[in-house]
């Protein structure tokens, strides 16, 4: 998993063919196939005729960890609520791997349900209480696995949260924004320890935050949303653990501080950040017919 | 607010002076294992019923409550045991229980039954839902008439009378538990892998139940109003034809044992949904008074 191999072709010039390949294999055969996690092509949902996701195109390698960016509103939970297979009133075509966990921005676990309960629920077969505890330990929060979930501190709750997302052995992680609800200390905590179970499961990780500095200690490649399309991606190739102070991230996030539109000292960029992928995407809009209702 | 009164509750208001030059009057924090012995909770409980009773006594002594308007506690105290003695009242009491229960049980099954109904599925809550909440509009105890025609005047009437009460209380309460369950819930236990059964066990039926419980008490309420009722009206056994037969004969104090009877199922019924409420909402943190 080397951050030299995380680039790819840009979109211009990828070739149409093998997507359309692709379509009939199942997700889990793509998965398999081409060690790719996550195929997303001509992407388009509405919200009352409003298009949220307009022809999104995006490809996740098996075991790469993307961040997602975007303005407040741009439409990243809800491609992420595609992905996770929750919003299916879509059009175009998604592949995804059969085993994937998502943790939303709020843990959202079960009240009722002691913190083991809540990490195990789901699983098939009746669980042992070892298996909660071996993903709870990973997150270290094994000592509160007879917690109700209501007196967890907000960290804690977030770790749960994720050890929950972790015993299913995914091969797709999507994560919410799931520090954005944490103080900033916690929150550090939080992002290594993601890191660090990222880098044990070697499992695919989308991570969508507002935080360029999250995504660029993170991530090996980057996406900027905007407009409802990636608009923009940047390959992170520094070493990890990633130095704040290195010149070479400062200009990245310099460079995506530009492509947010938020001005910053150097920036250099433009604040259209529609410029860069082609109108590709916008070709494959399809009419209102909205074929792909369920 | 004054500096004083911003410090007693822990705060320094902004503007006061902190430091060698201000002074601040501090207070202590006080731990609350600095308190020392309290009465126990099931004393300061029983202070209500227990001064109620005493009072009751005083005025009756004093002449205030002729005796026979309402017989003194001592009186109803004796009545009471005579009750017990001849065997009057623990064969009414056995009578009337198991009323409510099979009532209270029939009812529970048929609204609990139509809330699932028509909380899971839209195509329920378009079949049922109208109906309930036109047919619940209808003050139950006018049916009464209709109920004795309809079933005759056996046991069937009033358990019926209590079933038709405990129904519309938890239906309408487990309904309403169902269809606030957190859709974000929902949608954790879908991404989770739960499926439709499994969410109904894990999500949606563990969230209706604080309203289930909210249900159990009124039905619980209903179902003694309703047994009053229904015993009272062409009964030949029970509490209320206690009641019933001692109005009859004027004698207030053997009314009063029943009510008093009444009460104290009554605080019976209480008891059994807070340990139920104790043991099945122990997830839920609520505000338990200070
Ligand atoms: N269920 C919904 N109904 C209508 N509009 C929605 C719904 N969910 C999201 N939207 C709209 O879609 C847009 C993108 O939302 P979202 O994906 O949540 O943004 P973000 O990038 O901040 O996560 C927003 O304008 C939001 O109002
Ligand atoms: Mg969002």
């Amino acid at each position: 998993m080397t951050p030299g191999t995380s680039t790819r072709p840009p979109e211009s010039s990828r070739p149409s063919e093998p997507v359309a390949a692709a379509t009939a294999a199942g997700a889990a055969d793509a998965q398999e196939g081409g060690g790719v996690a996550v195929r997303v092509d001509g992407l388009v949902r509405e919200f009352d005729r409003r298009r949220v996701l307009d022809g999104v195109r995006l490809d996740i390698r098996a075991g790469e960890f993307v961040a997602l960016l975007g303005r407040s509103g741009c439409g990243k939970s809800t491609l992420l609520r595609v992905l996770s297979g929750l919003d299916r009133e879509i059009e175009g075509e998604v592949l995804v791997p059969r085993r994937r966990a998502v943790a939303f921005q709020a843990p959202r676990l079960m009240p009722w349900k002691r913190v083991w309960r809540n990490v195990v629920l789901g699983l098939p077969g009746r669980p042992e209480r070892v298996v909660a505890e071996r993903a709870l330990t990973e997150v270290g929060l094994d000592h509160r696995a007879d917690a109700w979930p209501k007196t967890l501190s907000g960290g804690e709750a977030q770790r749960a949260s994720l050890a929950r997302a972790l015993v299913r052995d995914p091969d797709l992680l999507l994560l919410d924004e799931p520090f954005g609800a944490l103080d900033a200390l916690t929150r550090i905590t939080a992002q290594r320890l993601v890191a660090e179970v990222w880098r044990e499961r070697g499992c695919a990780v989308l991570l969508v935050t507002h935080d360029v500095e999250e995504a660029l200690l993170l991530a090996d490649r980057v996406l900027v949303m905007a407009d409802g399309r990636i608009a923009h991606e940047t390959a992170v190739e520094l070493p990890r653990p990633r130095d704040v102070g290195d010149p070479r991230w400062t200009a990245l996030r310099a460079q995506l501080l530009g492509r947010l539109g938020v001005a910053e000292a150097d920036g250099g960029a433009d604040s259209h950040v529609d410029g860069d992928v082609d109108g590709g995407a916008g070709v494959r809009r399809t009419p209102d017919g909205r074929g792909a209702d369920r | 607010m004054s500096g004083e009164q911003a410090a007693a509750a822990g705060r320094v208001p902004a503007g006061v002076p902190v430091g060698p030059g201000g002074a601040v009057a501090l207070s202590r924090v006080v731990p609350v294992s600095g308190r020392r012995w309290t009465v126990p909770r099931w004393v300061r409980r029983a202070v209500g019923p227990v001064g109620l009773v005493v009072v009751w006594q005083v005025l009756s002594g004093g002449g205030v409550l002729p005796a026979d308007l309402l017989a003194s506690p001592v009186d109803i105290a004796r009545t009471a045991g005579g009750l017990v003695a001849d065997g009057t009242l623990p064969s009414a009491m056995g009578v009337s229980l198991q009323r409510v229960a099979v009532g209270l049980v029939s009812g529970a099954a048929v609204g609990i039954a139509l809330a699932l109904v028509s909380g899971l599925s839209r195509l329920g809550e378009d079949l049922v839902d109208a109906t309930v909440q036109m047919l619940r509009s209808i003050p139950w105890v006018g049916v009464i008439p209709l109920f004795i025609i309809w079933l005759g005047i056996g046991e069937a009437p009033k358990i019926a009378l209590i079933a038709v009460g405990v129904a519309f209380h938890l239906y309408l309460n487990v309904y309403a538990g169902i269809r606030g369950v957190d859709a974000q819930l929902v949608e954790a236990g879908t991404s989770l892998g739960l499926g439709r059964w499994g969410l109904i066990r894990h999500v949606v039926l563990p969230g209706a139940l604080p309203g289930a419980m909210t249900g159990l008490r009124y039905a619980l309420a209903t179902a003694w109003l309703a047994l009053v009722f229904g015993e009272q009206v062409n009964a030949d056994d029970g509490l209320g034809f206690l009641m019933n037969q001692a109005r009859e004969f004027f004698r207030t104090d053997v009314i009063v044992v029943c009510l008093v009877v009444y009460a104290m199922l009554g605080l019976l019924a209480d008891f059994l949904v807070r340990t139920l409420e104790r043991l099945l909402l122990q997830w839920r943190p609520t505000f338990t008074g200070q």
